[in-house]
């Protein structure tokens, strides 16, 4: 793990990237490096997350400053910026059960080549996908959805990486943590060594890259 | 009736069907107004699936944590004995078959208990967050909406917007009516206080079973 300065940890992030961003509805979304994305200004960003959020919040910024290519998500409905740009075809909408959204990221993390879901079969989500019986109950095939980074808004941080969620902010960060090839992590709290106890640890430090620095 | 009546209807009915010790989930909207109902004394579970079993009213004007919400994002509190997870587990619980009740709003339910609530093509398409999953996962799926939408029926013969799941729900409660789904067919088990069977039928489209004798909800 390194720490890095917020301009710099955006600065990482090329145009067209694509990126896991933590958060429903904008709680446990990494804020700070929303904000530097609009401030970098950021382009032709893939982002996939549970929701859109709201205009002004998390990821809501991204898609209001038109940075946004594409969403791989779950939940527009409470942001009508991105209703309008899918509807003018100005950004791509791939929305995807928020059950199934969350697996196919596991899956990834975890190496799997994908996970067999009953959510969806028979319904306009199965048009294009392998269906396979199993014991005689069918499900789809949905593959693993991987990222370039993962933006994990944590709430304590060790100085090793190791890392804490706290209430419902927790919510996609701990998956997502695994799903990317690199992972950034804004922490509430940086914190000594030994200050997290072991059972308390959801993000081991070694899968952390990076640490945005504080002050 | 005015709109505000019928919501009423709907939860206070819906609350009936609450049993200690149910890990349940309301959606947004009609649905979350079940939680006002609960039976006193009764121990139910609410589960929001952004992470949290055991969702708690409101908090008091200044003391809403930004960190602790529902699945709208709005602040709630937490009861005691409340647990949070992440997403995975959240939705573990909803398709694993650990949530005994979902409650759901709707577009249409049709007459084999088949539910459209998620998008109506080129006008809403807000997406399904997690309806498809508390479709197919849920021990039992009630549905809560009003009987008719702009004068129309909402209980078709069959669906014309996309289908939630193909798994039909169990249960549908209006403020016209109770109806029940097994086998995809549907009985109309219960009317509203001082609403007769012809009323409810001649609000539906699709085709009910109706016993003899269908008594009036109890609220």
């Amino acid at each position: 793990m390194q720490t890095i300065t917020l301009d710099k940890a955006v600065a990482m992030i090329p145009n067209g990237a694509s990126l896991m961003i933590g958060g429903f509805m904008g709680v446990g979304t990494p804020e700070r490096l929303m904000d530097e994305l609009v401030r970098q200004g950021r382009r032709d960003l893939t982002v996939i997350a549970n929701d859109n959020a709201m205009p002004g919040i998390g990821i809501g910024k991204l898609v209001s400053a038109g940075l946004v290519r594409k969403t791989i998500t779950s939940h527009i409905g409470l942001n009508p910026e991105t209703q309008k740009k899918m509807i003018a075809g100005s950004m791509e909408v791939e929305l995807v059960p928020q059950g199934t959204l969350i697996e196919r990221i596991r899956a990834a993390g975890y190496g799997l080549g994908g996970i067999l879901t009953p959510t969806g079969v028979g319904t306009v989500v199965e048009e294009g996908k392998r269906k396979i019986e199993v014991d005689g109950s069918e499900y789809l095939l949905e593959k693993p959805l991987h990222a370039d980074f993962a933006l994990v808004q944590a709430f304590l941080c060790d100085y090793l990486g190791n890392l804490t969620y706290v209430l419902t902010a927790r919510n996609f960060n701990p998956v997502i943590a695994m799903a990317a090839a690199t992972l950034i992590v804004d922490a509430e709290h940086i914190v000594p060594v030994g200050l997290i106890p072991p059972d308390q640890v959801v993000t081991p430090a070694p899968v952390v890259d990076y640490v945005i620095a504080h002050g | 009736m005015t709109a505000m009546d019928a919501q009423t209807i709907i939860a206070r009915r819906i609350a009936k069907e609450l049993r200690a010790g149910m890990l349940v989930n309301l959606g947004i909207g009609i649905p979350t107004q079940v939680a006002n109902y609960v039976p006193a004394g009764l121990q139910v579970f609410f589960q929001s699936e952004n992470g949290l079993i055991g969702t708690g009213p409101v908090p008091e004007e200044g003391m809403a944590l930004r960190l602790l919400t529902d699945a709208a994002g709005k602040p709630v509190s937490a009861l005691p004995g409340a647990c949070t997870f992440d997403s995975a587990v959240s939705f573990g619980l909803i398709r694993g078959g650990h949530l005994d009740m979902t409650v759901l709003g709707g577009l249409q339910v049709d007459e084999t208990g088949h539910l459209a609530n998620w998008m109506i093509p080129g006008k809403m398409v807000p997406g399904m967050g997690g309806a498809m999953d508390l479709v197919c996962g849920a021990r039992r799926v009630v549905v809560a909406m009003q009987h008719t939408a702009k004068g129309k029926t909402k209980i078709v013969k069959k669906c014309t917007l996309p289908l939630t799941s193909v798994r039909p729900v169990d249960l549908v409660v209006t403020e016209l009516a109770v109806i029940s789904f097994t086998g995809h067919k549907g009985t109309l088990v219960e009317t509203a206080p001082g609403v007769t069977v012809q009323q409810v039928l001649a609000a539906t489209e699709a085709t009910l079973l109706v016993p003899d004798k269908v008594p009036e909800m109890q609220l």
